[in-house]
């Protein structure tokens, strides 16, 4: 436990874009969801939560991206010009979270257009957006005429056209089949790799935290902490073989013992 | 490709096909039904009029009945466009304000489970105009479910999309204008439905209400005062086209509706198969 309450190093080497420190929340109902959250996120890093659900991992998405106040600790915007929150953070749900009347053009516009910027000044970003997760040829159709993975990645596209700094991502893909699933995977650490934003992804998926990230934080529930930071050292791109390597199965090994670890202290409480 | 496309085109054809001609069957099998009974049974025509003999009447008193008809719809109409703009503002009000919500939604709510066929002869005593009168008793009966409907779809808007608004900063104006009237559109389409079959419903009890006092000149009005005459074919005459406005008011909701909510709602899409 005490190791845990000490703040984790970025252990990729970069400069933090974001630090938490002793980080809490309490709900109104009074059940605590986390206590003394601290980590790093350094610019431009892959980093994934990983725990079981109930343990506080989209609550700390929702602390980042100022949707809710932790009640105790604070958020240090050690990253950006000005110290503060940055405006430009994209946010990815588990369900796509698209409004059925609007056509795919008018989802991923969203952003744009609550900043108040026009339908025509920004065609061109929107249709580059779309062609960054494949669904150009889908411009005008509606939500319900698109698949599963199809939906998910116009949510994904509404979340990088504000070019952001930060992406949260909350389970994103833990609603699709495997297939549809490693394929969005494998696209998103594509993107990544060309444009560096930095991502918080949380998943209850070792093997997709495995594959995806620099570095695993490993959280244990009621109330939410961090249990365990795996560094992953295999470079990328990560290719289908990296799937198979030894690394690989090192790494899933290592956060599982990890996750089975923080369960069995759970239940000897 | 094509000729499945051809089969799957006469599949719809067969479709509308169907849907129009058994109502239409079922139509005929009654009306020649009536008509028979009253032929076969010798009847008297102050009691049961065959449809011929209504058909008839419709026809040689329409220069009674017309005007009747154009009153009712004016009623009608002017009574859901006020209770359209009037239960969507409250519904929006609501929305936006849980103070509004608290002060006002109970007495909507009174409103809406006093009987109307007990206010009315107060509010034709209260108000100068009859007509105002009228309008006033049919507004009542019709608006209640546009605010609710309206009320519950702008409130049942996915949270994730409620976070998202609030992540970017949208604001209490651009989520209702982006987000929450667009979620109560199909709610707000029910409610219209709804309230446009209660408006003529409100109509009609609003003028029988006000009917004794001899200044009514809508159908409800014209059918009563033929029961009192005993002129059973004048009175069926009304009630058919009473029954017509009905129907023509729930045709063309169900078109609004359907215009409205095709391109994006489930209940407006055809089920693929």
């Amino acid at each position: 436990m005490a190791e845990a309450a000490r703040p984790v190093a970025a252990a990729e080497g970069r400069a933090p874009l974001v630090s938490l420190r002793g980080v809490g929340k309490r709900f109104a109902t009074g059940t605590e969801a986390l206590r003394d959250v601290s980590f790093d996120v350094g610019a431009g890093a892959f980093v994934s939560l990983l725990g079981p659900s109930g343990c506080g991992k989209s609550t700390i998405l929702r602390l980042i991206a100022g949707l809710a106040e932790p009640s105790a600790g604070d958020i240090r915007w050690t990253g950006t010009a000005n110290g503060a929150r940055p405006a430009d953070i994209g946010f990815v749900f588990q369900e796509p979270t698209l409004m059925p009347w609007a056509t795919v053009f008018d989802n991923v516009r969203l952003p744009l257009r609550l900043r108040g910027e026009g339908k025509s000044a920004v065609r061109d970003r929107v249709m580059a957006t779309l062609r960054r997760v494949g669904l150009e040829a889908f411009a005008a159709a509606y939500p319900r005429e698109l698949s599963g993975g199809m939906k998910m990645r116009v949510s994904l596209a509404r979340a990088l056209i504000v070019e952001p700094q930060l992406l949260l991502m909350d389970e994103p893909f833990a609603a699709l089949d495997e297939i549809t699933r490693s394929r969005l995977d494998e696209d998103l650490l594509a993107l990544w790799q060309a444009e560096r934003w930095t991502v918080v992804f949380v998943t209850h998926s070792v093997f997709e935290s495995a594959y995806l990230s620099e570095r695993i934080l490993v959280m244990m529930p009621r109330p939410g902490r961090i249990a365990a930071d795996i560094a992953v050292g295999a470079p990328y791109p990560r290719d289908a073989a990296y799937r198979t390597s030894p690394a690989y199965n090192a790494v899933c090994r290592e956060a599982s013992a990890a996750l089975d670890a923080a369960m069995a202290g759970e239940l000897a409480r | 490709m094509s000729e499945r496309r051809d089969e799957e085109a006469t599949r719809t054809r067969r479709r509308w096909f169907l849907a129009i001609l058994v109502p239409v069957a079922t139509l005929v099998v009654l009306v020649g039904g009536w008509q028979l009974y009253v032929s076969l049974s010798g009847v008297a025509f102050y009691i049961l009029p065959s449809p011929g003999r209504v058909f008839e009447t419709l026809i040689a008193d329409w220069g009674i009945l017309g005007p009747a008809l154009v009153a009712t719809l004016t009623l009608t109409f002017e009574a859901l466009a006020l209770a359209v703009v009037g239960g969507v503002l409250l519904a929006v009000l609501m929305a936006q304000s849980r103070w509004a919500e608290l002060a006002l939604y109970p007495y909507a709510v009174i409103l809406q489970v006093t009987p109307v066929v007990a206010i009315a002869p107060l509010l034709l005593v209260w108000v100068p105009s009859t007509q105002a009168a009228l309008l006033i008793l049919a507004w009542i009966v019709a608006f209640f479910p546009i605010l609710t409907n309206t009320a519950q779809g702008l409130k049942s808007v996915d949270h994730g999309l409620l976070a998202l608004f609030d992540l970017y900063g949208a604001g209490r104006w651009r989520t209702l204008i982006h987000l929450r009237i667009p979620n109560a559109l199909p709610y707000f389409m029910t409610g219209l439905k709804i309230g446009g079959g209660l408006a003529l419903i409100g109509a009609v009890v609003a003028e029988l209400a006000a009917g004794s006092s001899g200044r009514g000149s809508g159908l409800a009005f014209r059918l009563i005062e033929a029961n009192f005459r005993s002129n059973a074919p004048r009175a069926f005459a009304a009630l058919v086209l009473l029954s017509l406005t009905g129907i023509a008011i729930f045709f063309a909701t169900s078109l609004i509706s359907w215009l409205v909510l095709r391109r994006w709602h489930e209940s407006a899409a055809l089920r693929e198969r």
